[in-house]
């Protein structure tokens, strides 16, 4: 990984659920302009991983850092910077049941940014349509729309402000394969295209080597392996061939004789 | 929580000591939450459509069971102040103690009872389930401040909209009174009437409306309080319905208590 400061790092951070330590001094960080997917198996802190980042969970020990300084509440701290300048896409999507779609996807517009609901109603189509979805869905209610179709249109929701960082959680879990590669597809534009900065968490081997540039592989608390994708298929350790065998990505066994 | 129970029992001092503490970090969260949304309350601009949204849940929607509480109640109270009434012969006294009961005490303390239940579980479980579905760290990540967004709008409409409810109890209740003395006790209405607005003082009307307000805000609290600090998925949410409407009920009577010992003293 590159060495200049990056625009998010995580430094000797901890976390524990009561007696079950979840994060172990976390050492990792994200390059501006670059697309950083966590891997790991389930319950080994992906998600936390997350949270922490966005100042959603604070960390037992060790800190968070944005830009180089760590997080802070309030108005005018450094989380509130970070929240003007990312987008996030949630595990369970967490749209607003009492909002229509539009309203979900044009929420920052609408709130943070005060724009006219016209225009934040237009740009939510544009966002929409992105992530392949049509203007029709724009005036029904999250409870009306499927499990696929939340996610996108919380993507969308995560996309529409041209956002710096973008924090996906599973992005495509739960997708048809021909809309995930659209989905993988749509990120990668965003981070070469826009210069966005990606933190992916997944699970899907196809996905992680369509959209990152850099991998992270999470396992008892800490990062066991990282480094460019390019690397992870040839890579040795355990956890990471356990991992691309699972996903049928390992490479076959040399023939013997 | 049963090992807790355990050794409370074996030792009493140090279930003491924890109970302390637990009321301390109540007290302590629970002046917090509130100094923020207070905050949150005179930090303009307001979030007018939750606002309106909020009105009519909490003040339309509740007209009807607040109107039919009323009516009973006024008529009830009637039929019990006339036959106490009579073992005195001051069986005429009826429209006035309705009128007083009524505007002081039953309608403020009626109309927020009901809205404990309707209005303050309604609220915690509504964010209660927000909390469960991320949709509260959502808003946070949109950077939209959760109590500028949902938690003032809902207690400047419990604080609005009691009052007028209190207020439609007033009528209500007094007309009830009236009916069933008009038509069971022998009563003359124009002269039941008379006798109410003559007696009444505006006092007796605005420390109603002014519990009303403060119950509004009690209530409101509440649900928000409990709703936004609620863990543990469904049943956290299903906890926090119940407390709110459990605590909204204690402190709407200690807070009634102390009210009308201050407007009593005058």
């Amino acid at each position: 990984m590159k060495d200049w400061t990056p625009i998010l790092q995580w430094k000797g951070v901890s976390k524990a659920f009561g007696d079950k330590p979840i994060l172990k001094g976390l050492d990792l960080w994200a390059t501006e302009g670059t697309s950083l997917v966590i891997m790991g198996g389930s319950g080994e802190g992906k998600s936390v991983t997350l949270k922490l980042a966005l100042g959603l969970m604070k960390p037992d020990s060790g800190q968070v850092l944005f830009r180089g300084k760590p997080l802070t509440a309030g108005p005018f701290g450094t989380q509130a910077k970070l929240y003007k300048q990312s987008g996030v896409l949630f595990q369970g999507a967490a749209l607003l049941d009492s909002l229509t779609v539009w309203e979900n996807v044009a929420f920052r517009l609408l709130n943070a940014d005060r724009i006219g609901r016209k225009l934040a109603r237009r740009r939510a189509i544009e966002a929409l349509d992105q992530v392949r979805l049509p203007a029709t869905v724009a005036d029904l209610y999250p409870s009306e729309l499927s499990g696929g179709m939340l996610k996108r249109v919380g993507l969308a929701r995560a996309i529409v402000a041209k956002p710096a960082i973008l924090f996906l959680d599973e992005p495509t879990t739960g997708l048809d394969p021909v809309t995930a590669e659209a989905i993988n597809l749509l990120i990668v534009d965003l981070v070469q295209g826009m210069g966005c900065t990606a933190v992916t968490i997944t699970h899907d081997l196809v996905s992680a080597r369509t959209i990152a540039d850099e991998i992270a592989m999470l396992e008892g608390g800490q990062v066991v392996w990282g480094g460019p994708v390019t690397a992870m298929l040839d890579s040795e350790h355990p956890t990471v061939q356990r991992f691309l065998r699972s996903g049928g990505l390992s490479r076959p066994a040399p023939r013997k004789g | 929580m049963a090992r807790a129970a355990r050794l409370s029992l074996m030792s009493p001092v140090a279930g003491i000591g924890r109970g302390v503490i637990a009321l301390t970090n109540l007290v302590g969260a629970l002046t917090q939450f509130t100094l923020r949304a207070l905050l949150a309350c005179v930090t303009l601009p307001w979030n007018t459509r939750e606002l309106g949204r909020q009105v009519m849940a909490i003040g339309f929607y509740s007209l009807p069971v607040v109107g039919l509480t009323a009516a009973f109640t006024g008529a009830a109270l009637a039929l019990n102040i006339f036959t106490g009434g009579g073992r005195f012969n001051a069986e005429q006294i009826v429209p006035q103690i309705v009128a007083l009961g009524v505007t002081r005490e039953l309608a403020p303390v009626l109309t927020a009872l009901i809205l404990a239940g309707r209005v303050s579980a309604t609220i915690a479980a509504e964010i209660g389930a927000m909390r469960a579905t991320e949709q509260l760290d959502a808003m946070r990540t949109l950077s939209t401040d959760p109590f500028r967004y949902l938690i003032a709008p809902r207690l400047l409409a419990g604080v609005m909209t009691i009052p007028l409810l209190t207020g439609v109890a007033d009528l209500i209740g007094i007309a009830g009174g009236l009916a069933i003395s008009a038509s069971s006790l022998g009563f003359n209405p124009e002269i039941y009437a008379r006798s109410t607005v003559e007696f009444l003082t505006l006092d007796d009307v605005t420390s109603g409306l002014i519990k009303g307000a403060v119950f509004g805000f009690i209530l409101t609290l509440m649900g928000c309080y409990h709703g936004y600090r609620s863990v543990g998925g469904a049943a956290g949410v299903g906890r926090a319905a119940t407390q709110a409407m459990v605590w909204s009920g204690v402190l709407i009577f200690a807070s009634d208590y102390l009210l009308t010992r201050l407007f009593t003293a005058s």
